[in-house]
């Protein structure tokens, strides 16, 4: 409190006071609201999973006595497990190739020079704004074709060519902080194209190569609607599918049941997060910024 | 340059000068390179000639006459067969000489996409040809076709890495949206049912439907206000949301900063859908814990106006912490000789916040409000999973009252299989945010510099 008076270097009047009580109270009262708003539905949801009964009704954040039967409900009762690994391989798999496209893409688009360069990017930056889902009737009919229907792996097909537009988009901008004279200096003593990317420019992408590995690995998480079209068996289904399904509709049964799992796949996703926070918002602001 | 007004439209399309080995190649690939003593080049070109005919010839033989009393055009190879399917959309139905239309015109893309190809290697065979001839007639010098490669990987080092990632985007992405677009000018809809039924060509018919027929009129004018209205709420909620937060936690008054920029970051960090999946039990009507806590039976999910509200609010709670964080890297970036001068001058807190904070963390944030605004346009997930639409709206086609433009068209085409006009909303959405965004775009640096 007494800090105020000496930064104003004058005396308070009893008024101004009053102001500054009221600023501190509604400052840590707003403060505490928004605490127990944003705290308040994740301790339900976690408190959730560990309630005794199924339903909606009588789940609640605090459980009466806590048990683990809905974990062990979730493995038993549906594919769960199988869910988790195959979502777990479409993002592995996903990762991979779309660092290794992504980067080559970043480098040709950010530093060389060459005809239809610009035609290429007035493309992509167009490909971007169309939902995803636009070309799903097509994308069946495709996949019905070439029997991809309902192969978890084939989603790493339409999940790495559909983020190629913006992540080109983003390492070109990362790029551009990345002084030419680097590039230069590579081919003065005689580096072909292909050497400065791989022994140049890729140590420099590293960062912003991670933050697309990370966002890259997390997409086919939280994904619904392609696995929805495209995937059809019960035990070649990914997580968002499963879970969706095990609660759409039938929230008085299998609500807690739902909760575990969510808990589940949301703790380690928020963990990471939490400790990556710095720099996926540095991703993202850069990929707004676009340039 | 001095003959540009007598160049002929060849000589536009395959170059200037015509030399013999080029009007070898003009005919046959490889042919020109062949005479000019460059084999390795001569057969790769020959071979990618040859794959198309040989595609189309095989193709043709494969089926032709194979069944009694097939229709012609069945016999057609590849190339002619899309082409011909592309126009007429199949003209056969049930039995077994049926066409599949939608196939049909997805095959008469690709064959569209093939012949492209093709052509634009055909123009690179004709001037490749033509330059090697002409450097050959210059210096007497033959270039073998493996130093030739060695210097083509170098210069041509752009096209050749990132022809993988475009034929991925080609096929994955160019070939469904052209496929989508097209769906809007045909009546693919629940009542043609392929492939028992074909879809034919109708031109615009299904615009006009927008425009002229009440019910569609009525829901699209209901839907796509409630989307741009929806978008600039949600957009303006967050963003002075997460300004009024950063600056509030970035004040003096507040301890224990890092405490509470954690806690506030929490809903960025859980994945949207779980909590979205989890608000729409949250704000149950009946048996959610909300009412049940407030003792009240507020219709959060369920009332046409109150869902609207819901859904800002919900919004609110998971869009905050990302404006909050942008805000937080930009305010700490700040210069704080222009506080220092302002204050010298006698400005007080809220006068250094509206005249100096704020016109600069505009300039900064505009880009990231117009994506944002974009982004909320196209929410998907917020409605589908929240709502699905919902509460049902009787005046409305296929649409509920919560429904935004992209949920609408994911229920026509998932439930209802209304492709063409689920086509035809695309369409439009595409006009909307793909103007926005790039006029955005060309106000940005990044455009002005690869002018």
């Amino acid at each position: 409190m007494n800090k105020i008076p000496k930064k104003n270097k004058k005396k308070l009047s009893p008024i101004d006071r009053v102001k500054d009580i009221f600023a501190y109270f509604s400052t840590y009262l707003l403060l505490l609201i928004l605490t127990v708003a944003i705290l308040y539905p994740v301790m339900w949801i976690l408190g959730s999973a560990f309630n005794e009964g199924t339903s909606l009704a009588s789940a609640s954040a605090i459980p009466k006595n806590p048990t683990l039967n809905n974990f062990v409900k979730l493995f038993k009762e549906t594919d769960y497990e199988k869910w988790y690994l195959n979502t777990l391989t479409i993002a592995i798999a996903n990762m991979v190739v779309s660092v290794l496209i992504v980067g080559t893409m970043g480098y040709v688009f950010a530093r060389l020079k060459f005809a239809g360069k610009r035609v290429g990017l007035l493309v992509i930056l167009i490909l971007q704004m169309f939902p995803s889902f636009m070309g799903m009737i097509a994308i069946y009919v495709l996949f019905l074709n070439f029997g991809l229907l309902n192969q978890p792996l084939a989603l790493v097909i339409i999940y790495s060519a559909g983020q190629i537009p913006y992540n080109t988009w983003l390492i070109k901008g990362y790029l551009k902080n990345v002084p030419i004279s680097l590039d230069e200096a590579a081919q003065i003593d005689g580096a072909t194209k292909l050497q400065t990317y791989t022994k140049v420019i890729l140590p420099v992408m590293f960062p912003i190569l991670t933050f697309v590995a990370v966002t890259q690995f997390m997409a086919p998480w939280f994904d619904y609607i392609l696995p929805s079209f495209l995937i059809t068996s019960t035990e070649k289904k990914t997580l968002a599918v499963g879970l969706y399904e095990l609660i759409n509709g039938q929230a008085n049964t299998n609500f807690t049941m739902f909760a575990a799992g969510s808990v589940l796949v949301a703790v380690p996703v928020a963990i990471l997060y939490l400790f990556l926070q710095k720099y996926l918002i540095e991703g993202l602001s850069a990929g707004a910024n676009k340039g | 340059m001095s003959n540009k007004k007598k160049k002929k439209w060849w000589q536009k399309l395959i170059g200037e000068k015509m030399t013999n080995s080029g009007w070898l190649s003009f005919f046959i690939f490889g042919l020109g390179q062949l005479k000019n003593k460059q084999k390795g080049k001569a057969l790769i070109l020959f071979a990618f000639q040859f794959a198309y005919v040989f595609i189309e010839v095989i193709t043709s033989k494969l089926v032709k006459g194979v069944i009694p009393n097939q229709p012609e055009y069945w016999g057609y190879g590849f190339f002619r067969k899309g082409i011909h399917g592309f126009i007429t959309l199949g003209e056969t139905t049930g039995g077994r000489f049926r066409d599949n239309s939608p196939v049909m015109m997805i095959e008469g893309i690709m064959v569209f996409v093939l012949i492209l190809i093709y052509i634009v290697i055909w123009k690179m065979n004709i001037k490749d040809a033509n330059d090697t001839n002409l450097s050959i007639q210059r210096t007497g010098i033959v270039q073998s076709s493996k130093a030739f490669f060695a210097e083509r990987f170098e210069t041509g080092f752009a096209y050749i890495v990132s022809t993988p990632a475009l034929l991925l985007l080609l096929f994955v992405s160019i070939v469904p949206i052209l496929f989508a677009f097209l769906i809007a000018f045909t009546n693919y809809d629940a009542y043609h049912n392929p492939p028992s039924d074909l879809i034919d060509w109708v031109g615009f018919a299904n615009f006009f439907k927008v425009i002229k027929l009440a019910g569609w009129r009525t829901t699209f004018a209901g839907v796509a206000s409630w989307t741009v209205i929806w978008a600039i709420l949600s957009t303006m909620t967050t963003f002075f949301g997460g300004l009024l937060l950063a600056v509030v936690i970035n004040s003096k008054r507040v301890v224990l900063k890092k405490m509470w920029r954690t806690i506030m970051i929490l809903p960025w960090a859980i994945p949207g859908m779980i909590s979205l999946l989890v608000f729409r039990n949250f704000f149950n009507q009946t048996y959610g814990p909300l009412n049940a806590m407030l003792g009240m039976d507020i219709p959060w999910l369920n009332d046409p106006i109150m869902v609207k509200v819901t859904l800002v609010i919900i919004n609110f709670w998971l869009g905050v912490p990302y404006f909050m964080m942008l805000m937080t890297g930009i305010l700490t970036s700040f210069d704080k000789t222009l506080y220092e001068a302002a204050t010298v001058d006698g400005a007080n807190s809220r006068q250094t916040f509206w005249s100096i904070t704020f016109p600069i963390l505009s300039a900064q944030v505009f880009p990231l409000l117009i994506m944002s605004f974009a982004g909320n346009f196209n929410n998907f997930g917020i409605v589908f999973f929240l709502t699905g639409g919902g509460p049902r709206n009787l005046a409305y086609e296929y649409a509920g009252h919560s429904d935004i433009l992209i949920t609408w068209i994911y229920n026509m085409t998932k439930d209802f299989k209304m492709y063409n006009m689920a086509s035809v909303m695309s369409i439009i959405i595409f006009l909307i945010i793909g103007g926005i965004s790039t006029w955005n775009f060309l106000r940005s640096d990044a455009f002005k510099e690869d002018n």
